[in-house]
């Protein structure tokens, strides 16, 4: 075990998978020379050459679009789309074909291809430089989507994306890229995509969370220690979902505070409450809550921590449960 | 309207009668036997056929909607003829046949009219990609396989199909760009016909030919007269060459104009100059191709009878394929879309089961 942030855990896990893999090749914006602006590819272009580890021109359609000619060659590209928002060109490829092809194939070729990204706000960064997607990826028929909360996720979610046979989008919160440190499993580490993550034993409330919005969450449960028990899920595969995971915490506490940094409507949030009400509605001592950012774009940064869910709106909710 | 030619006069051709430039005689193109010709005939006549019998079973109600591309079968044939089975084709809606030249079932194809999932086909099976059918955005896609060929080393390059519409397209733009800075064995072939459904070409750009656009790109931009099939041919495997030289790609704009409706759905009579279709329709590519032949000595009225007659049961055995096909299972609607599905899916279907009975 080594001690890393979660974007050396990144980096971890491509050189333990392209070296363990001469099909996987990384290509985005800056990703080779400088080995990304976050530096989560760091040394890859000078161990495994510039033909594995690719400078892209400034294109993010052209980039998901070639990476879905490059699966048809038969490599496993993982591409970085440099920042959440500027994702949203790439979305056109992502639904008219990286989430059909294997479809329109009648399943008989594959699109192993693995899409991350830095996501998320709270790091005061110019306008769309803190976007939450993750809807419009979940919403995308063919397409899973995992969004890690821990150093030892972001390595093994990572891997699990790159050895999956079919697209996968992983987001990756950048407010914690290097805020948070922790044990990370050295050589290969494969988190399977469809198990959610008890981050927090509790009895009385379950915050449903993922991403950045977990360690948030956990610092609300043990600020309420002496008043609730309070249990916090890290649902880390927003597509699969583990189902189970999310209704055995629900049948437990009976009540449900799911935590989400994108605007509220129809987010995933919304998703996961259907579920419950669907499935579990006998189980509840009350309302599903929301905890979310609103229905508003991404603000300036002197505005984030107002849009952003707090330490403060979450125990409100956690609280108007119990009362 | 549209001009036919609006930029110089750098237009290949090869075949006299019937060009879009004054004076131009027949000449032969260099390396292709009798054999060939002969080839490059049945392609045409089996695509124009596909095209003729596919506007005739929609009207028949036996296919749906139905994209033609009655003259524009001289590109398609013309171009995939300079290439090798290892070479891999991006279409779009207009090249749907186009894997008929690869061997592909005429039933494939008109189940894909018919929207049926026996219109599915690996592209592996045939180096033939699936339909595009948004505009422009296989062209990146083209664009990676390609680079991915150069980056194993493989000597196969790619093509990509694509109207001049397409080229008013960000996804044009950025697999172009991507086609050349990775060096990628490509070939970007326009299909110039002058009319992106009612929009004439005047209203996409104001460049002065399409091929101009590849300057921008660091790539050869050519111009070939579309409905000759020889220009055509020519043109690509010059195209060819220098991509398996390691040259990079090149952009290919063939000039023709559109003789029919874009699609079933559509009445251009609305939008275009009727005479201006009539004048076009006398130099249609395959009664050039004909005539040339015909010039050279090489084709016999018997041939000619042979030939339309197998492409008219190809037909006939693909349409009767396609409708013998059972009704598709509704577990098609799941089966396909992940290779390790989630367990919803099976509850999805098992409650469609129950509710269709």
């Amino acid at each position: 075990m080594a001690e890393l942030t979660v974007v050396e855990a990144i980096n971890d896990c491509f050189h333990v998978e392209l070296a363990r893999d001469d099909d996987v090749m990384v290509m985005g914006e800056d990703v080779g020379r400088a080995g990304g602006v976050f530096r989560a590819t760091a040394g890859l272009r000078d161990r495994f050459g510039p033909d594995r580890c690719v400078d892209t021109p400034l294109a993010e359609a052209g980039i998901m679009g070639s990476a879905v000619g490059l699966c048809m060659a038969g490599f496993r590209p993982v591409v970085e789309m440099q920042y959440d928002a500027f994702s949203y060109p790439g979305l056109d490829q992502l639904i008219t074909h990286v989430g059909r092809y294997r479809w329109r194939t009648g399943g008989r070729m594959e699109f192993p291809l693995t899409i991350r990204m830095p996501y998320g706000g709270g790091v005061r960064a110019p306008e769309l430089h803190d976007d939450s997607p993750e809807t419009y990826y979940v919403h995308t028929p063919g397409v899973k989507v995992a969004i890690p909360s821990t150093p030892a996720d972001a390595k093994g979610l990572l891997a699990a994306a790159i050895r999956d046979p079919d697209p996968v989008v992983v987001l990756e919160p950048k407010l914690h890229y290097r805020t948070l440190r922790g044990e990370v499993p050295e050589g290969e580490h494969v988190v399977p995509l469809g198990t959610a993550r008890l981050a927090r034993e509790g009895t009385d409330v379950t915050l449903v969370a993922y991403g950045s919005m977990v360690p948030l969450s956990e610092h609300v449960a043990k600020a309420l220690a002496g008043e609730a028990s309070v249990e916090v899920l890290d649902i880390r595969s927003l597509k699969p979902l583990d189902e189970d995971a999310l209704l055995a915490s629900v049948a437990k506490t009976g009540r449900v505070v799911i935590v989400q940094e994108a605007p509220r409507t129809c987010g995933y949030a919304a998703e996961l409450a259907a579920i419950i009400a669907e499935k579990a509605i006998f189980d509840l001592q009350g309302p599903v809550l929301r905890v979310t950012g609103y229905d508003v774009p991404y603000p300036y940064w002197q505005l984030e921590d107002a849009y952003m869910p707090s330490v403060e709106r979450v125990t409100a909710a956690v609280r108007r449960l119990l009362d | 309207m549209a001009q036919v030619l609006d930029a110089g006069d750098d237009l290949r051709q090869v075949i006299g009668e019937g060009a879009r430039l004054p004076a131009a005689r027949d000449r032969e193109v260099e390396g292709l036997s009798e054999e060939d010709l002969l080839r490059l005939y049945r392609d045409l006549i089996l695509l124009r056929t596909f095209d003729e019998r596919s506007v005739v079973y929609h009207r028949q109600g036996r296919i749906g909607t139905y994209a033609i591309f009655w003259n524009h079968e001289a590109m398609q044939a013309g171009s995939a003829f300079a290439l090798q089975r290892s070479d891999w084709i991006f279409p779009s809606y207009r090249e749907s046949a186009i894997g008929l030249l690869r061997g592909m079932p005429a039933s494939t194809v008109l189940s894909w009219w018919r929207g049926h999932p026996a219109g599915w086909w690996n592209p592996a099976d045939y180096n033939v990609a699936s339909i595009c059918v948004p505009i422009a955005t296989h062209v990146p896609h083209a664009a990676g396989l390609a680079w991915g060929k150069r980056l194993r080393g493989e000597n196969s390059c790619a093509i990509v199909y694509f109207g001049d519409g397409a080229t008013s397209e960000g996804s044009f733009h950025e697999g172009a760009n991507f086609a050349a800075v990775m060096r990628a064995p490509l070939i970007l072939f326009c299909n110039n016909n002058h009319w992106a459904i009612s929009t004439p070409l005047e209203a996409q750009t104001k460049a002065e030919s399409l091929a101009a656009k590849a300057a921008g790109y660091g790539m050869p931009g050519v111009r070939v007269d579309g409905t000759d099939v020889l220009a055509v041919y020519e043109a690509t495997r010059e195209a060819v060459e220098r991509a398996r030289a390691g040259d990079g790609p090149t952009f290919i704009e063939a000039v023709s104009y559109r003789t029919a409706p874009h699609a079933t759905a559509d009445d251009p009579t609305a939008y275009i100059d009727m005479e201006r279709v009539e004048e076009e329709r006398k130099r249609e590519c395959v009664g050039r191709y004909e005539a040339y032949l015909q010039r050279l000595g090489v084709l016999t009225d018997e041939h000619v009878q042979q030939v339309r007659a197998e492409a008219v049961d190809l037909m006939r055995e693909g349409i009767a394929a396609a409708e013998a096909e059972p009704p598709a299972d509704p577990a098609l609607l799941f089966d396909n879309t992940f290779v390790d599905p989630p367990a919803s899916f099976e509850r999805d279907l098992d409650e469609l089961r129950r509710i269709l009975g």
